[in-house]
């Protein structure tokens, strides 16, 4: 027990009264105790800069990747459709610097298109897993009893199966197409997502904020949406961003099964299934230069996702 | 600022802005594959006063005792298993949820935790403002307003409203909860510990402000502390609580000055002195609390009283006047005779 206050002298207070650094969750709170300059976005840019280098590089990637998929058709001489059987597993050249396909195509123009179908993939099915993914864990955790034990169920029953094979079994029951590439994909994120999202809802749920805003009188999908929600967002950005890789990776699998994106979209997956029983030996770039996309965009998404995760979820964080 | 009036809890002038009857909630305890119930927490378990407006009543208790069940049931952020919550009158727990929702206005609660009390990714105007939003009250203007005024009246600038919560101290913190809690001019504030996790000289300041409002605004709290010179100073009337009843319940000077029963006598006893040269009274109450899941029959504290008998083993003693306007529940204090209670009442 503390003397009463009215005998205590007025002194300068210790540590507990100086401004808190350390909030559940809060974006500007932990970049500010990781020692960020909050108020100038400048200077948050050029600490961010300094502090994950390597989320520097892979930020610049994946804007290189957008950039990239964006102007496209600026980039390339060539439509990536236009078949010349003259040109046929041309070597690359100053005309063709990533080579020709087996029909003659430009394989930098297919690369480059190729990143389109990838990102939006990747992007597309990340918004549907992340969209539906917050919905389940936000009303599993929430609403708790009977709709939290049916949903874990569903979403036990998805985790079961790997991702690959689950997006497989998907892809083949939906058929193939753009859309349905990125709505099989989607599925598999959906466990991880919720998962993350119910843990994070139990927690908030049972916050004094929370409780006071009951008090006040607020109605329960307000303080879902306005006072659980927001506060879910780091971990949901790390884990969309580390999701992108994976998607990129999936739809190259996809498609190199023949699962994936059909025809006539260029998508880096297929084009390492064209080529590489036949060709590999006889024109390796066929192989070399798709499989360097993939891996440079899956490199690039990764890098960011890890810088994410160590900024905005303190449990990684080593040091400050 | 008015001092406690001596008077019977039951027989306040007007109605009182809160009163609870036999209040009690009983958590099951689930065990098992199937979660099947193998007991219950006597959290609370037959609780009754009232507060009248303008003043305080502080409820005291180790921790566990209940306190803060008691706080959060009386407003229904936790649901009471039975009893009776009269706020200005009316039964709180018989109304629907809208119902509910729109009597909400008149009881508002701070919490003692300033950190996980105010969303963190809400500005200081928006926590403030938003009990006024959710009720409707005013137009954007309006409420800005309010919100600018509020912020002054607790201390803080009206040009901090676009600060976010981690940009305050612990005790600016304080005030926006305590800021937010006015926001929608309730006749009765639940304070859950308001001031136990402040630096000393904050906590002072802090209930300054509580009791400044409360003599502007004839507010009536229910202050819930286990820091008994925090309760001595801001209260009317004092309760103790133990293993989820009341034990004791008088005006502050009286209990503070004459405790009845044993439980209060040894927290009183174990409230530090400032005065190195005092000698320290022998602790009187040894051990821990028991479990609320089992606890013991008969008077709840006399596997720690130092002066039970066979009797509180077996009897539970009810809450008896000891003297004008003092309650005890204890065995050894005897009731007044109905001659002097009915001098007392006059």
């Amino acid at each position: 027990m503390s003397p009463p206050p009215s005998d205590s002298t007025p002194h300068i207070s210790n540590g507990s009264d100086a401004p808190d650094t350390s909030p559940a969750g809060s974006f500007e709170a932990e970049l500010a105790k990781a020692g960020a300059n909050v108020r100038s976005r400048r200077g948050m840019a050029v600490f961010l800069a300094r502090r994950y280098p390597l989320g520097g590089v892979g930020l610049a990637i994946v804007l290189l990747f957008i950039f990239v998929a964006v102007f496209a058709p600026y980039i390339t001489s060539h439509d990536p459709l236009s078949t010349n059987p003259a040109i046929s597993l041309g070597a690359p050249s100053a005309a063709s610097p990533m080579g020709t396909d087996f029909m003659g195509r430009d394989l930098f123009s297919r690369v480059v298109y190729g990143a389109r179908t990838s990102l939006a993939v990747a992007f597309g099915a990340t918004l549907l897993g992340v969209l539906f993914g917050v919905l389940i864990g936000l009303a599993s955790g929430y609403l708790g009893g009977w709709v939290d034990l049916t949903t874990q169920r569903f979403i036990d029953m998805l985790q079961a199966l790997p991702t690959l094979i689950l997006a497989m079994a998907m892809a083949a029951a939906l058929g193939p197409s753009l859309v349905n590439t990125i709505i099989a994909i989607a599925i598999p994120k959906l466990p991880s997502i919720a998962r993350v999202i119910r843990a994070n809802t139990l927690s908030l749920r049972e916050m004094p904020f929370v409780e006071a805003a009951r008090a006040m009188g607020m109605s329960e999908m307000r303080i879902a949406l306005r006072h659980i929600l927001p506060n879910t967002l780091a971990p949901l950005i790390v884990l969309a961003t580390a999701g992108l890789g994976t998607a990129i990776l999936v739809e190259a699998s996809l498609s190199f099964l023949g699962l994936g994106v059909p025809e006539p979209h260029p998508s880096w997956g297929r084009m390492l299934s064209e080529s590489a029983a036949e060709y590999v030996r006889t024109a390796p770039w066929l192989v070399i230069f798709p499989g360097l996309a993939i891996t440079l965009a899956v490199f690039g998404t990764n890098l960011l996702g890890d810088a994410l995760r160590d900024l905005l979820d303190p449990r990684q964080r080593t040091s400050n | 600022m008015p001092d406690g009036v001596l008077e019977n809890p039951a027989a306040t002038v007007g109605v009182p802005v809160l009163e609870v009857r036999d209040l009690k909630k009983h958590f099951p305890v689930r065990k098992g594959l199937l979660r099947s119930v193998t007991g219950h927490v006597y959290a609370v378990d037959g609780v009754s006063f009232s507060i009248a407006r303008g003043q305080t009543l502080g409820l005291v208790g180790e921790s566990g005792c209940g306190k803060s069940t008691v706080a959060r049931a009386v407003i229904r952020l936790i649901e009471p298993t039975s009893g009776e919550v009269r706020i200005l009158g009316r039964d709180i727990l018989s109304l629907n949820k809208e119902e509910m929702r729109a009597s909400r206005r008149q009881a508002q609660i701070i919490f003692q935790d300033p950190f996980s009390s105010l969303n963190p990714r809400m500005s200081a105007g928006e926590i403030v403002g938003e009990p006024l939003l959710v009720h409707h009250t005013g137009s954007n203007k309006e409420r800005q307003e309010k919100v600018a005024a509020l912020f002054d009246r607790v201390g803080l600038r009206a040009s901090q409203m676009n600060s976010l919560p981690h940009q305050f101290s612990g005790g600016q913190r304080q005030r926006i909860g305590i800021a937010r809690a006015l926001a929608l001019d309730p006749q009765l504030i639940i304070g859950d510990e308001p001031v136990s996790a402040l630096d000393v000289s904050i906590q002072a300041q802090v209930i300054n402000l509580l009791m400044d409002l409360q003599a502007e605004k004839n507010l009536s709290y229910l202050f819930i502390a286990h820091d008994l010179a925090v309760v001595e100073h801001i209260s009317h009337r004092v309760a103790v609580m133990y293993l989820g009843r009341i034990v004791e319940h008088a005006e502050k000077r009286a209990l503070f000055a004459n405790p009845q029963h044993p439980y209060t006598e040894a927290l009183l006893s174990a409230v530090p002195v400032p005065n190195p040269r005092l000698k320290r009274q022998k602790r009187l109450v040894q051990g821990d609390v028991p479990s609320p899941i089992n606890p013991p029959p008969g008077c709840h504290f006399h596997t720690r009283c130092p002066y039970a008998t066979e009797q509180c083993k077996r009897d539970v003693p009810p809450l008896v006047e000891v003297a004008a306007d003092h309650w005890a529940a204890c065995h050894l204090r005897k009731p007044l005779p109905a001659s002097v209670l009915s001098d007392a009442g006059d």
